[in-house]
């Protein structure tokens, strides 16, 4: 019973963990088709931004204020990955829309040049986030512990999808974001600069990725490698609940999540990644398009 | 109009090695001694075998300041293998045939070890390897100067047992060296009458361990026998604290986290639980001080000194001291000089067994401490000799 309750909260905490991860992904590619391979690279960015936010707080802050850092960094690491997603799109991915294979080749290298990049600055070996005291130990439940950082990742993506949810469907800003990836032609028409748009949801996309690499400071190694341990599993979320579909997202990160604890937990770890793997390629041959396809009268 | 930049970007690599090798082969003219260093200085092996490579090139630095071997400077000969066991092959038969090396110290993993094996033997080179490694392994062609079982595993599992429990958890990394180890562990429990509560691998970069612990923490396991390697580790121990396992709870002795890696993994997580190597940090010698202080003032006040590194240290003071005594760097002359050698390394006295080439050493368990050091609970009365292949357990027959 204990394990089980056990379990089932791990379910929730890795699929938390996955969604996270392919969020900004859900962007970037879901609705801007943009293959890119760099989005590992936007979450280390997030990653470090933590480590330098946290080293500054430990330099220039009183004691008591060090817990504070953690909040802090959620906006910086958002800011920074955000910053380095404008850049990328501005200068690169603008002259690549609409041809997949140079974008997923020219993102894969510049995922690579970032990953030197990091390393150049902060050294190859792993960097050390000390979390704050506030998300030490777990809340207890009829003997099974629930860690508070798994807690406040589950609370963070939630918080993070009514966000993107109010952008998207509610605001002015996201009305004119999804005109342009429905018909840019049309929504060009009309004044909306396709081109600014475009700018700015990249740099969305990209920001969000870096939330996930602030949230994985708790939880796994910080190093200039850090985002190719998570591309695969975010590009499986988006394609498995179907590309362009906030909702598809997250049916894809929960059903990829629970799969993997339950497989994990009866088999083995690689034995069980290897189940996870043949369910989804069998789920892609009965439904390709993914769990929830978009359907829409534009042409392209 | 791309293909000229290709073309163009190929002459430029060519002719940019063809000077680096004009370079190399002036070296080896003048009263010098070339020695090849191979390691990962690119790839994920990168991080550790740098600073393995920075231990060579001090012991090659202090024993020219010293007067050289046979009257002659040595001369290092740096190659990349990264982090990849086709290009370690490559790279040592470049380094034996076209470098003419009379030496080479070089490798970590046991995929470029093996990789390597053949190359030295068919050219009749000699390797110094300097990690530890699962065993059941001798080569007339390298000297292993890091650990076999016997010196790390086999010891750690008798300390377990009798200071922390009965009942082992297995975790390890997907690859050669954790089966192999495991496959050891089982044997060495069922004759000591220890209990294997589980065994479970994790594919290389897993990060997340929820499920893994949660088995830990139904299977009421005292000890948790830790074979995973990299960034594996900074994931487990990270959660594994947060699912409020302490090491009073459960110990955790690791075979691949030294001081290098506390400082990644967070020192905070690590505190009190357990590692197996023959050298650390702290180890109190004479030698060590002077290593330890020597290798800061080179290389920077913050940096840390571990097992690899010491058994890469003292590789270099071996084959210099085998190389005197044979009066020759000849290969054959070498191996023979080098038979029951002794240094009195970091790690204190060590000796090279001449019928296997690994040496004697002393086997050490540490506890991390909270600033991110250990601390020795425990080692072995003396340096112990060396068996690759388990001949002198009965328990292992049949591995």
């Amino acid at each position: 019973m204990e394990v089980m309750l056990q379990q089932v909260f791990n379910g929730v905490s890795v699929s938390s963990i996955l969604l996270l991860v392919a969020l900004g992904l859900a962007i970037t590619f879901g609705l801007m088709n943009v293959i890119n391979m760099a989005h590992g690279e936007f979450i280390m960015i997030g990653a470090y931004a933590t480590f330098v936010t946290q080293n500054i707080f430990m330099d220039y802050f009183p004691q008591e204020a060090f817990g504070y850092y953690f909040v802090v960094a959620i906006f910086i690491s958002f800011i920074v990955a955000f910053i380095f997603g404008f850049i990328l799109e501005v200068s690169l991915i603008r002259f690549l829309y609409g041809r997949p294979l140079d974008s997923l080749l020219a993102t894969w290298g510049v995922g690579l040049m970032l990953q030197q990049l990091a390393r150049s600055i902060f050294g190859a070996p792993n960097v050390a986030v000390t979390s704050p005291q506030w998300l030490e130990g777990g809340l207890e439940v009829m003997d099974t512990i629930f860690p508070y950082k798994r807690l406040f990742i589950i609370g963070l993506v939630i918080l993070t999808l009514t966000v993107m949810y109010f952008y998207i469907y509610r605001s002015h800003a996201g009305r004119q974001m999804r005109a342009v990836m429905q018909n840019r032609q049309m929504a060009s028409c009309l004044g909306i600069s396709t081109r600014r748009v475009d700018a700015v949801t990249f740099a969305i996309g990209s920001g969000i990725a870096g939330i996930a690499g602030y949230a994985l400071t708790l939880m796994g190694p910080i190093g200039p490698s850090l985002g190719t341990y998570y591309i695969v599993d975010a590009f499986m979320v988006v394609v498995l609940g179907g590309v362009g579909k906030l909702v598809g997202t997250i049916i894809g990160a929960s059903g990829i999540g629970i799969a993997n604890v339950l497989f994990e937990f009866w088999q083995g770890t690689s034995i069980g990644k290897v189940f996870v793997f043949l369910c989804i390629i069998a789920f892609l041959q009965w439904k390709p398009m993914g769990f929830v396809t978009l359907k829409s009268r534009s042409l392209d | 109009m791309k293909k000229n930049v290709i073309k163009t970007a190929a002459v430029a690599t060519l002719a940019v090695s063809l000077v680096w090798s004009a370079v190399g082969a002036q070296a080896a003219t003048s009263g010098t001694i070339k020695v090849g260093i191979l390691h990962s200085l690119s790839g994920t092996m990168a991080i550790s075998e740098t600073t393995v490579v920075n231990a060579e090139l001090m012991a090659i630095e202090e024993i020219n300041k010293a007067g050289g071997v046979l009257g002659k400077k040595i001369v290092p000969v740096k190659e990349d293998g990264a982090s990849d066991p086709a290009i370690f092959a490559e790279k040592a038969k470049k380094l034996i045939t076209k470098d003419k090396v009379a030496t080479v110290f070089g490798g970590w993993t046991s995929s470029s070890r093996k990789a390597m094996k053949p190359v030295f033997e068919q050219y009749k080179g000699l390797l110094w390897y300097p990690v530890q490694y699962e065993g059941l392994e001798s080569s007339p062609n390298i000297f292993y100067t890091g650990a076999t079982t016997n010196q790390q595993i086999i010891p750690s599992v008798d300390y377990l047992l009798e200071n922390k429990g009965k009942t082992f958890f297995l975790l390890g990394s997907d690859y050669v060296f954790p089966r192999t180890a495991n496959k050891i562990i089982k044997a060495q429990l069922k004759a000591k009458k220890g209990t294997v509560v589980a065994e479970e691998y994790t594919p290389m970069g897993h990060t997340d361990y929820s499920t893994i612990i949660s088995k830990i923490k139904s299977s009421k396991a005292k000890v948790v026998y830790n074979t995973l390697n990299g960034d594996s580790n900074v994931a487990f121990f990270k959660q594994l604290k947060d699912a409020g396992l302490s090491s009073k709870d459960v110990t955790v002795l690791s075979v691949s986290v030294a001081e290098e890696e506390i400082r990644a993994i967070g020192t905070s997580v690590l505190t009190g639980h357990l590692a197996a190597w023959n050298y650390y940090q702290t180890t109190n010698t004479p030698e060590n001080k002077k290593f330890v202080a020597a290798y800061k003032a080179k290389y920077g006040k913050d940096k840390v000194t571990s097992d690899p590194m010491e058994a890469g240290y003292t590789a270099v003071y071996l084959w210099a001291k085998a190389v005197e005594k044979a009066k020759s760097t000849d290969v054959a002359k070498v191996k023979a000089a080098a038979k029951g050698l002794t240094f009195n390394a970091p790690e204190g006295k060590v000796t090279v067994d001449g019928a296997t080439q690994h040496i004697y050493k002393t086997v050490r368990i540490g506890e991390v401490q909270s600033n991110g050091m250990f601390k020795e609970v425990w080692s072995t009365k003396g340096p112990v000799k060396p068996d690759p292949y388990l001949k002198s357990y009965t328990w292992a027959k049949g591995l």
